[in-house]
């Protein structure tokens, strides 16, 4: 693995996601999971802990985790254990998390994404099941909290990689592939802003080489942004801290969007014992293969997957691929456009660029895109066959895009009608163009001389003319070449 | 082994008592007592047992019951908060949660 | 007067069927004799202290709303019997304590499966019974609510932790109680109160709205005046709870009555012999020796078995039980329902509090054991190594049961104990629930049957284990050695007195 290095220090930077799952009712009640409704509203009496409550395990959590398991490749256990993580916090009921301790329903498996055009690996420990805690409000009260136990109970997958990654950059990539996979395979909404999608850093600096520094733990990243921020103000911290002689103390911290900075988390008086033990009150989750292959069977093409089919299918360039399976409506998309064209290499373009553009500057998602796959397809259909040149084809796009074509026609028909309109047919007619090539020789002697004398500017102005005397019809290759001809 | 005050008192935070200091002695007493009546316990080979932790399964394999994700439970809220301490706008009040 | 609190319930249930009773007269016959019993108050010489909880309104209410259901000639089996409900099943009607001061006052938005399914069978709630606080203690003298009494000596106690449901059935204060067994809590009460109760095989009951002690060891059942007044309650508060609880087993509710008159001939009976060491009275093993001979001439044979491992279940047990507690326990902490201390100065005041202030003492010793067991570097040695233990308890279990049908040996060393007699000493009293444990443990079903009387005229009981899911055979054996004594139908004096 490459190593980047800062002011002479290796980044070494470990990965906890903790990812809702999108189950309609909790991990262990019934209660529905909908983000936002008035508090404790959706906290039913197991949310709550009452007295005799107890809990019962959600399908739908552990399919999920099957799906998740298949998607990074890695072993979804055959039979693995709840156990209870004991402390006392407002926001946990019980006085105890339900999670998965020693044996986690998925084990291993790996994350891969490009960073610039380097392939990427980063190694997962595991994935387990959990119950996420609820929430304490600290507006309004004065000198009290008001805890909210809506969230309590709403299942997460907790996704824990090696210390694999190098680089706040490669951390973000790395984030944003995992957010891309939950979300491909619909096991998370990948709601940030609600905290559908959470992830902590574990950051640590150390001179090549050498063993592993003490980690500091970023807590609740919930943007792209400020996870790229937090790391690297951590890691100048860490590094400033050596560098004057400090050991790292092991600690919590939070990012501070507004000054940019993080700061140590009040610790938990005596986090550190969790007092670990199977909990009684739910047997082993036994997941049996026939389930397994069942989920498989019912599960999408991976985009790592799609991407490779892309490459060896249309023969895209792997950066093409990739950027194209960012989601699953971009690639249906692709592959719709490649239907109606057959030019995989225009289509990636295309979208990629003009598409993605358009897109971008009007914020809109791909699914508000008012030019359809096949009016796309029909327009790249006309540049592969000469008759658009790319200048007249961001028209005729421009047309589409407003809602100029017939709806009554068919994709094509509606472009060629578009083009027809616009006169926008390139000139592939070689003696049409010749006759004007040779008016604009005869018409600019003084340039023609100028050419002859050496100079490209000159040559250059030639082109202009002919193209504007076809009125931007001429295939500019076919001028330079008949110019060259007559000038040679 | 034998308890000393301070496992007394590390254990009693965590587990969120406070114990008044005659309390504690008796407690470090008692517990002492129970774990000598403990060390037979400790002296037997368990080599290769699998712990029990479930009862049934020493009858018959037991799996986990996985019930379907619908979400049924109604709102009920006033009921379940009739016996809360101290509520307010239907949250649950404590003194301030410090991060 | 009418002695209606002297009929079994069958044939209660049959009279109330056939409307020679009424439901309404029978509610309010023993809803007079329960008032008496209120712990706490001591105005009546013969209060027990049984009862926490009673609501005229609400029995008398469920009263005729049966007694609608019996004249319409519908209704479970059991329409318009009565029962009473130990203080660790949460009930939407009563108020639920779990015998803790921690709960005073608290009211469960939901009823106990258990609860329920006896409702559903035709039941009507007299009121709750007093109990040891969250269910630990042998002795019912943890409640926080006073002390429960021994119906047939005052100044002895019931035994525990269900000793209010106990004394209530031997005291005819109710034809019924429901009680909780975590390491001997229905056995061993019934067995110092001279009653029938049993704990079926763990998992048969639901543990939903069954305030938790212990989560792996918890089991529901009933206690009575007979093993066939037994076998009609658990029919109807047996069956899997899917919904509601995930140790709940996969195992049809199960009519106990059928097998009652199954013969015994052949029957082969265990008798462990660890169970009948040094520590166990003279008087309890003459009882139990008698009880063993009737069985014989109904053609029972005994053979001797081993259960090597009895004296170890001590230790396993207050391992494992209190770890679970520990945890089980941690929703007390004065933020969602029950106990808070007043004016706490910050969050960790507040935790720490609450809890001393709401728990006994015996409930906060059993959080520090379990703690401490569970704490960082100590659990392997403890935690771990008693589950493997437990294992091996269970597989000698198996082991026994393939040489017998049943085990049968003395439910506890001794007959009833007197009043503070062990409160001063906790160690001593766990050793005395050294027989009821190994079953406990294994999640075996268990009963404790009258044998006669011992010393001081105190009631001694026999135990009975049976293996997983056999509770008809244990039933049965019951059923067959009350058919031929009478020592289930002695009564304390104090049970045939008029009520003041």
């Amino acid at each position: 693995m490459s190593t980047r290095l800062v002011q002479g220090y290796e980044v070494v930077i470990g990965f906890e996601t903790h990812a809702q799952l999108s189950t309609q009712s909790k991990i262990f009640s019934r209660a529905p999971t909908a983000f936002g409704a008035e508090p404790n509203t959706q906290a039913c009496a197991v949310d709550l802990a009452l007295p005799g409550t107890l809990p019962v395990m959600n399908r739908g959590a552990v399919e999920r985790a099957i799906r998740f398991g298949l998607a990074v490749g890695a072993h979804v256990a055959e039979r693995s254990v709840f156990a209870r993580k004991n402390y006392f916090y407002p926001d946990l009921p019980k006085g105890y998390q339900i999670s998965q301790y020693e044996i986690p329903v998925v084990q291993g498996g790996t994350v891969q994404f490009y960073l610039g055009d380097e392939l990427k690996t980063v190694r997962l420990v595991r994935a387990h099941l959990e119950e996420d805690a609820g929430k304490s409000l600290h507006e309004d009260f004065v000198g009290m909290s008001g805890i909210d136990l809506n969230r309590a109970g709403t299942p997460l997958l907790e996704i824990v990689t090696e210390p694999d990654i190098r680089s706040s950059d490669e951390a973000v990539a790395y984030a944003k592939e995992l957010h891309k996979i939950v979300t491909w395979i619909g096991i998370c909404d990948g709601n940030m802003q609600e905290g559908s999608f959470r992830c902590d850093a574990n950051v640590s600096v150390r001179k090549p080489g050498q063993p592993l520094g003490t980690r500091r733990e970023i807590k609740n990243l919930n943007s792209f942004k400020f996870m790229q921020q937090a790391i690297d103000y951590e890691v100048r911290w860490q590094i400033e801290q050596i560098e004057d002689g400090h050991a790292i103390e092991q600690a919590t911290v939070l990012f501070d969007p507004d000054t940019g900075e993080t700061r140590a988390m009040r610790t938990k008086e005596d986090a550190a014992d969790y007092r670990y033990f199977p909990d009684p009150d739910l047997p082993p989750l036994m997941i049996d293969r026939e389930w397994v292959e069942d989920v498989r069977a019912h599960m999408s093409e991976l985009p790592r997957v799609m991407a490779a089919r892309l490459v060896t299918q249309y023969g895209l360039p792997d950066y093409d691929a990739t950027t194209l399976t960012q989601s699953q409506a971009m690639a249906a998309y692709f592959e719709a456009v490649v239907q109606a064209c057959q030019q995989p290499k225009l289509a990636s373009n295309w979208i990629m660029g003009e598409v993605s553009r358009r897109l971008n500057s009007g914020e809109l998602s791909l699914e508000q895109l008012p030019v359809s796959a096949s009016q796309l397809g029909a327009l790249i259909t006309r540049i592969g066959d000469n008759t658009l040149s790319n200048n007249a084809a961001k028209q005729v796009f421009d047309a589409l895009w407003t809602g100029e074509a017939s709806a009554s026609l068919s994709a094509q028909a509606q472009v060629d009608a578009l083009i027809e309109a616009k006169g926008l047919k390139q000139m592939n007619d070689s003696s049409a163009l010749e006759a004007i090539v040779d008016e604009v020789l005869a018409a600019n002697a003084d340039n023609v001389a100028q050419v002859k004398a050496g100079k490209d500017k000159a040559f250059n102005a030639l082109v202009g003319q002919v193209m504007k005397a076809s009125k931007g019809k001429a295939n500019p290759q076919q001028v330079n070449a008949v110019l060259k001809a007559r000038l040679g | 082994m034998s308890l000393q005050p301070d496992d007394i008192r590390r254990i009693a935070s965590l587990a969120r008592l406070s114990l008044s200091s005659d309390q504690s002695e008796r407690m470090l007493g008692q517990l002492n007592g129970f774990f000598d009546l403990v060390e037979q316990m400790r002296a037997v080979d368990t080599q290769g047992i699998e712990p029990l932790a479930h009862p049934v399964a020493a009858m018959q394999d037991i799996a986990l019951r996985l019930r379907e994700d619908l979400a049924s439970e109604p709102n009920n809220r006033e009921a379940n908060q009739r016996s809360a301490p101290a509520v307010e706008q239907g949250l649950f009040l404590v003194p301030r949660v410090i991060e | 007067m009418n002695d209606l609190h002297h009929l079994s319930l069958a044939e209660m249930a049959r009279q109330l069927r056939e409307r020679r009773l009424g439901a309404v007269e029978v509610a309010t016959h023993f809803q007079q004799r329960a008032a008496q019993h209120l712990a706490g108050s001591n105005a009546h010489g013969d209060n027990t202290g049984a009862f926490l909880a009673v609501d005229a309104e609400v029995t008398q209410a469920q009263a005729q709303g049966a007694q609608a259901r019996l004249d319409a000639g519908q209704g479970g089996p059991l329409e318009g019997v009565p029962i009473a409900h130990k203080d660790i099943f949460v009930t939407r009607d009563f108020p639920t304590t779990a015998g803790s001061r921690m709960l005073e006052s608290y009211r469960s938005p939901f009823d106990a499966t258990v609860v329920n399914r006896l409702a559903q069978a035709g039941m009507v709630t007299l009121g709750k019974l007093n109990c040891d606080e969250f269910a630990m203690g042998s002795a019912n003298e943890n409640s926080a609510y006073g002390v429960s009494r021994n119906p047939w000596d005052l100044q002895r106690v019931p035994g525990g932790s269900s000793g209010g449901s106990a004394a209530a059935v031997a005291a005819g204060l109710t034809p019924a109680a429901t009680g909780t067994d975590t390491g001997g809590s229905i056995r061993q009460p019934a067995s110092f109160c001279g009653i029938t109760g049993i704990k079926p095989t763990y998992g048969r009951a639901s543990r939903y709205g069954m305030i938790a002690y212990a989560s792996s060891l918890d089991q529901a059942g009933p206690m009575a005046r007979s093993a066939e007044d037994c076998a009609l309650l658990l029919s109807a508060m047996c069956g899997p709870d899917p919904d509601r609880d995930s140790t709940s087993l996969d195992v049809p509710a199960e009519d106990f009555t059928l097998r009652l008159n199954d013969s015994l001939q052949g029957l082969r009976i265990g008798l462990p012999a660890q169970f009948w060491g040094d520590g166990l009275a003279d008087e309890v093993r003459a009882a139990i020796d008698q009880a063993l001979a009737e069985l014989k001439q109904l053609g029972a044979v005994v053979v001797p078995v081993q259960l090597p491992r009895t004296e170890l279940s001590i230790p396993v047990y207050y391992i494992l039980a209190p770890a679970e507690a520990s945890s089980n326990l941690s929703r007390f902490d004065g933020v969602k329902f029950g106990h808070r201390a007043a004016d706490p100065v910050d969050l960790l005041d507040l935790y720490r509090r609450t809890r001393s202030e709401g728990f006994g003492e015996e409930v906060q010793r059993r959080i520090m054991i379990g703690t401490y067991v569970l704490s960082h570097g100590y659990y392997d040695a403890y935690y771990l190594q008693a589950q493997k233990i437990r294992r091996m308890i269970a597989s000698d279990f198996q082991q026994a049961f393939t040489q017998c049908d049943v085990i049968a040996g003395p439910v506890a060393p001794t007959v009833a104990w007197a009043l503070g007699e062990k409160s001063a000493d906790p160690l001593a009293s766990y050793l005395a629930d050294i027989y009821t444990l190994p079953a406990s443990l294994a999640g075996l079903p268990g009963m404790s049957v009258p044998c006669g009387l011992g010393a001081g005229g105190m009631p001694v009981g026999m135990q009975l284990i049976g293996n997983y899911l056999q509770e008809s055979r244990l039933l049965n054996v019951a059923h067959q050695l009350q058919r031929q004594t009478d020592w289930h139908q002695q009564r304390p004096a104090l049970a045939s007195r008029e009520v003041a």
